[in-house]
């Protein structure tokens, strides 16, 4: 007892440990964050010495920017989108690899190798498939006599397909979440359910899913914050094009600093974006964690 | 039953396999083959390969990665680990405040303060320079770190602090002679996790390593395909060997990426 009054009331000194990454977050991260709310109240162009503060002139202009509002639509397509398919189909996968079956492991490794590959390689790989002259899908239509498809000069169509090409990538860390979630379960809860004469669905509404919340949760918050924030694959499979109508907050924020030189513009659409995203996962990680039920 | 499982395991391990056929199709097809993607060459050529290497710089790209991921990962490694002791054996309201802090940054998107970093990077000189860019990827993959580090160091007995203690060692020597070692497993969780971020990293290096000298290779990668949109072939090639060096690191010691993913994931 002694030993631990005297180890916390002279512990202080340790606090010394974490100056290091304070450091860190202080110069890069709280500075720009400050920084960037002065920056978003000046025209400023990002390069020359001189501009003025204009107020919350760059925030109104948003609202009359027509591009905004694609921009947005798209932003929530690739974070709830990605989200809801990556979710559902790491689960599928899960509970079919969480059989007893030889090779499970090597499908489990094929799946997750995507994740480990950089995300703008990966926008590549699937560029190979869409391109219009010599795409890979465009191939297979021919072969059915069809008329080949510009697939991504659709701004609708390409944020369908970067929001796939997001999920394919990184289902593989839905499926492990999921599969690291169904070997925690019991599993002489299946054997009651079982002698009470439950069948498959029951079993899996009854036992598997609440039992699963706590995975259902991590996934969910990690999609969401990946998907809006998505970039590489934008920037590799269509830049955000044709215009902004494949265009992500991160995307269309890029071109407003450095193609259209508007500084204090892309400055308030980072802070409305911050703002957006922290709001969305941790309302979703409020709401997640109160379904949570305790084993 | 059985043989129905095992023609969707089949089909499920092919279906994600084809990006990677196509891919490799490619980069193998001599410029001269114009059949489909989807017909594997016959008369392979390593000539792709040669002139990917050579145009896109990828020997540099490939230094530069290196130099740039091994010391943005032992800066994250130290300066988390020393940064979690205090915060997770005494949880006073200012440390748990502090913890907040460093955890609350998770949340942030390194792109929505591009703009202020990016002027400040420039103000300091910091512009194609490797410093720059490590001292960035340190940081914001710092939140990371010390959330896996606490939780972990919250698992540690206290009563080996304690014994410690008795035996003389004084409070720092504690956490280098006790707490340390024993962060072994966690250690190789965050050195695979901080160091694929930083080595696939695009957002960050595409604005901070331009110069040709100092690229990383996904910077490499997109100023070359930008450059030879033409030559698909070459660009096809420059991905194998761009994702080459992660996978043959992953397939040796996959067991670890997939756990270390789990540890990540379940104990937030």
């Amino acid at each position: 007892m002694q030993v631990k009054r005297k180890m916390l009331s002279s512990s202080a000194i340790l606090n010394i440990m974490y100056i290091p990454a304070l450091i860190f977050f202080a110069v890069f991260i709280f500075y720009p964050f400050i920084e960037g709310i002065r920056i978003s109240f000046t025209n400023w162009d990002g390069y020359s010495q001189q501009y003025s503060y204009v107020g919350f002139e760059k925030y109104w202009a948003m609202l009359s920017d027509k591009n905004i509002g694609t921009t947005i639509i798209n932003t929530i397509i690739f974070g709830f989108g990605s989200t809801i398919l990556q979710n559902i189909l790491g689960l599928a996968y899960a509970l079919f690899l969480d059989q007893q079956l030889r090779a499970k492991g090597l499908v489990r490794t094929i799946v997750y190798l995507p994740v480990i590959i950089s995300s703008l390689i990966m926008g590549y790989i699937w560029y190979f498939f869409f391109q219009f002259d010599g795409g890979a899908v465009n191939d297979i239509l021919a072969v059915f006599g069809a008329q080949p498809i510009d697939w991504l000069s659709s701004g609708p169509r390409a944020v369908w397909i970067i929001t796939f090409v997001n999920t394919f990538q990184f289902m593989g860390v839905a499926m492990t979440i999921f599969v690291a979630g169904l070997q925690s379960i019991p599993k002489d809860y299946y054997e009651a359910a079982s002698i009470d004469g439950a069948n498959w669905w029951s079993k899996f509404k009854n036992i598997t899913l609440p039992l699963l919340m706590p995975a259902i949760t991590v996934n969910i918050v990690l999609n969401i914050i990946g998907g809006l924030k998505l970039f590489d694959v934008i920037v590799a499979m269509t830049n955000g094009g044709p215009g902004y109508a494949s265009s992500s907050l991160s995307t269309m924020m890029y071109n407003l600093y450095f193609a259209r030189q508007d500084a204090g513009y892309a400055a308030a659409l980072g802070n409305v974006m911050f703002l957006f995203i922290a709001v969305v996962s941790i309302t979703s990680l409020i709401l997640l964690k109160r379904k949570e039920v305790k084993l | 039953m059985k043989t129905l499982k095992y023609s969707v395991l089949t089909l499920m391990g092919s279906l994600h396999l084809i990006p990677f056929y196509i891919l490799l199709s490619m980069a193998l097809k001599p410029s001269d083959d114009t059949s489909s993607k989807w017909i594997f060459p016959i008369d392979m050529t390593m000539d792709n390969f040669s002139n990917a290497w050579n145009q896109a710089h990828l020997s540099q790209a490939l230094m530069n990665n290196f130099i740039i991921t091994v010391c943005s990962v032992v800066l994250i490694v130290f300066i988390g680990a020393l940064a979690s002791y205090p915060l997770s054996r005494f949880p006073t309201k200012w440390n748990q405040f502090i913890y907040l802090l460093c955890i609350s940054c998770l949340i942030v998107p390194a792109l929505t303060i591009l703009v202020p970093l990016y002027s400040m990077i420039v103000d300091l000189g910091g512009i194609n320079t490797y410093w720059a860019a490590i001292l960035t990827q340190v940081t914001f993959q710092l939140p990371l770190t010390i959330f896996l580090f606490t939780g972990f160091i919250s698992s540690v007995p206290r009563e080996l602090d304690e014994a410690g203690l008795i035996d003389g060692c004084n409070k720092f020597a504690i956490f280098f002679r006790i707490i340390l070692p024993l962060l072994k497993p966690i250690t190789a969780t965050v050195i695979i996790l901080t160091g694929l971020n930083v080595w696939n990293d695009y957002q960050f290096s595409i604005f901070f390593l331009q110069r040709v000298s100092v690229q990383t290779i996904p910077v490499a990668l997109s100023q070359f395909i930008s450059q030879f949109q033409n030559q698909i072939s070459w660009v096809a090639a420059g991905c194998v060997i761009g994702m080459l060096p992660v996978t043959v690191l992953y397939l040796f010691l996959q067991k670890y990426f997939i756990r270390g993913l789990a540890d990540g994931a379940v104990k937030g």
